[in-house]
């Protein structure tokens, strides 16, 4: 059995609310907050970036899993918002957290799905017994120009997953994925800011991708959607999920308690994870679990896992996904150029 | 701070490791070679958890500048900020800034944990330097 041992989230605590950003925009608010299903989007401390949050959401998953840090032996972490071009996010986090210098690190990117990237190959590391205890994350400080619809979701935070092959808290029975060239939304280099192909984002690319991955899922563990207890899909607005959720034949009540963007904004590779993690929190042993991740450029990657009795054992030793959403201060437009250096 | 002394520091800017002398139980951060209390040598690598209180704080309204006239505290460009000297569990004390705090709420007394944060950036070529900052605990 491979699965998680551990699992700890990070949100940075400043949030601005839809109606200041329609506000700077000249926009209106209602009609924003209507269409994409937002109510207000997390932002990051100045003094905090990928490797910050990654670190938290470390620190918090080691308080769950009963292991040493020393005993990790890999760690990949996803994010299109790596602090540095050229020097490895995973060696900052891994010597913050405690490991050792016997460990396997390179930084993943594939927009909102490098994270579950990250968690597919620590999986098939641990599952190979070539580690014994891998960490896989996903988080990112997401960065939209003024003035795109991006900058009502692009938001900041992340979550991170202990994996091992004993003391498994949520079993990952199985995982595939769906990918192909779709040019939805991409970052050249030296630009700050992504361009995308504004509708074009809907039907061929998060769509497509997440029915094709989530139905390969479906096919493959041979089970139908109402064998599962909760999922949880991409959340780039607070619509997609749900208009997806309904086409493949989930209902509401398995999706809200992982929706997580009405409140928080788009965290791009921590979007999906972050959202395993809020089930993580409240699920009971025995339940199922569908996350199916969207990244452009483009694919989709769907995991069937289940949850243990051991889960019960480690959830309350770190804070919650709930705890990040709950603790928050609100900040107006100025501040948010200031902390987010526009 | 050069490159080459910040890699040296690393431990203690990202995991406050100090030192604890095993004849008196004397701790130190920054690490010491010697026991001001004893005089052991023998001191032994001590990683603190980060859990202390505020000793005394101060609000910093004016950026901290170097001789280039460039601002050094990233947080600087975020004034007014607040500096803490906060007491360790164990014993030390050291000097930080208290984030995600409004100035009303920052207390002599109050509870605080270590938080890991960016401390130094310089300019869009440098290296990132991060660190210890805290945060009340509530
Ligand atoms: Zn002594």
């Amino acid at each position: 059995m491979t699965g998680i041992i551990g699992w700890g989230a990070y949100i940075p605590h400043y949030r601005i609310k839809a109606e200041e950003i329609a506000k700077a925009q000249g926009q209106d608010a209602d009609t924003i907050k209507s269409g994409l299903r937002i109510e207000e989007k997390s932002v990051p401390g100045i003094d905090e970036d990928s490797a910050t949050i990654a670190v938290e959401a470390a620190k918090n998953a080691l308080k769950r899993a009963n292991i040493l840090p020393t005993e990790i032996g890999a760690i990949y972490l996803g994010s299109e918002s790596h602090p540095y071009a050229v020097k490895p996010t995973g060696t900052i986090v891994a010597q913050a957290i405690g490991m050792s210098n016997n460990y396997t690190t390179a930084d993943l990117e594939f927009a909102c799905k490098a994270g579950t990237a990250a968690l597919q190959i620590i999986y098939a590391m641990v599952k190979s017994d070539m580690i014994r205890y891998g960490l896989a994350g996903g988080i990112d400080t997401a960065q939209a120009a003024p003035g795109d619809p991006l900058e009502y979701t692009a938001a900041a935070g992340g979550a991170v997953f202990i994996l091992g092959r004993e003391n498994i808290v949520a079993e990952i029975k199985d995982t595939v994925s769906f990918t192909s060239d779709t040019p939805d939304f991409w970052r050249r280099a030296y630009q700050k800011y992504p361009s995308h192909g504004g509708a074009f984002t809907g039907e061929p690319a998060y769509f497509k991708h997440i029915i094709n991955a989530t139905e390969l899922l479906l096919k493959k563990v041979n089970k139908k959607p109402t064998d599962y207890t909760y999922a949880i899909f991409h959340q780039p607005n607070g619509k997609f999920p749900v208009r997806v959720a309904k086409k493949l034949g989930f209902n509401n009540e398995q999706i809200l308690p992982g929706l997580l963007v009405p409140k928080i904004g788009n965290t791009y590779s921590g979007s999906s994870i972050l959202g395993l993690a809020a089930v993580l929190d409240i699920a009971k042993p025995g339940d199922t679990i569908l996350v199916t991740s969207y990244g452009s450029g483009a694919g989709s990657d769907s995991f069937d896992i289940e949850v243990t009795d051991q889960i019960l054992r480690i959830r309350n030793k770190s804070q919650s996904v709930q705890d990040y959403i709950d603790n928050i201060k609100y900040i107006d437009y100025a501040t948010y150029l200031k902390y987010t250096k526009k | 701070m050069t490159v080459s002394k910040f890699w040296r520091n690393i431990p203690q800017y990202y995991n406050l490791i100090g030192k604890k002398c095993p004849e008196c139980n004397s701790y130190y951060f920054p690490p010491r070679d010697v026991c001001s209390q004893c005089g052991n040598h023998k001191l032994e690598e001590h990683k603190f958890d980060g859990r202390g209180e505020i000793v005394t704080f101060t609000i910093i309204r004016t950026p901290l500048m170097d001789p280039e006239g460039e601002v050094i505290d990233i947080h600087a460009q975020t004034i007014p900020y607040i500096l803490a000297i906060v007491k360790l569990e164990e014993g030390p004390k050291l000097t930080a800034e208290i984030v995600d705090c409004e100035i009303d709420e920052v207390k002599i007394g109050k509870e605080v944990g270590a938080v890991f944060r960016k401390i130094v950036e310089k300019g869009p070529h440098g290296v990132i330097q991060y660190g210890y900052k805290f945060k009340l605990v509530r």
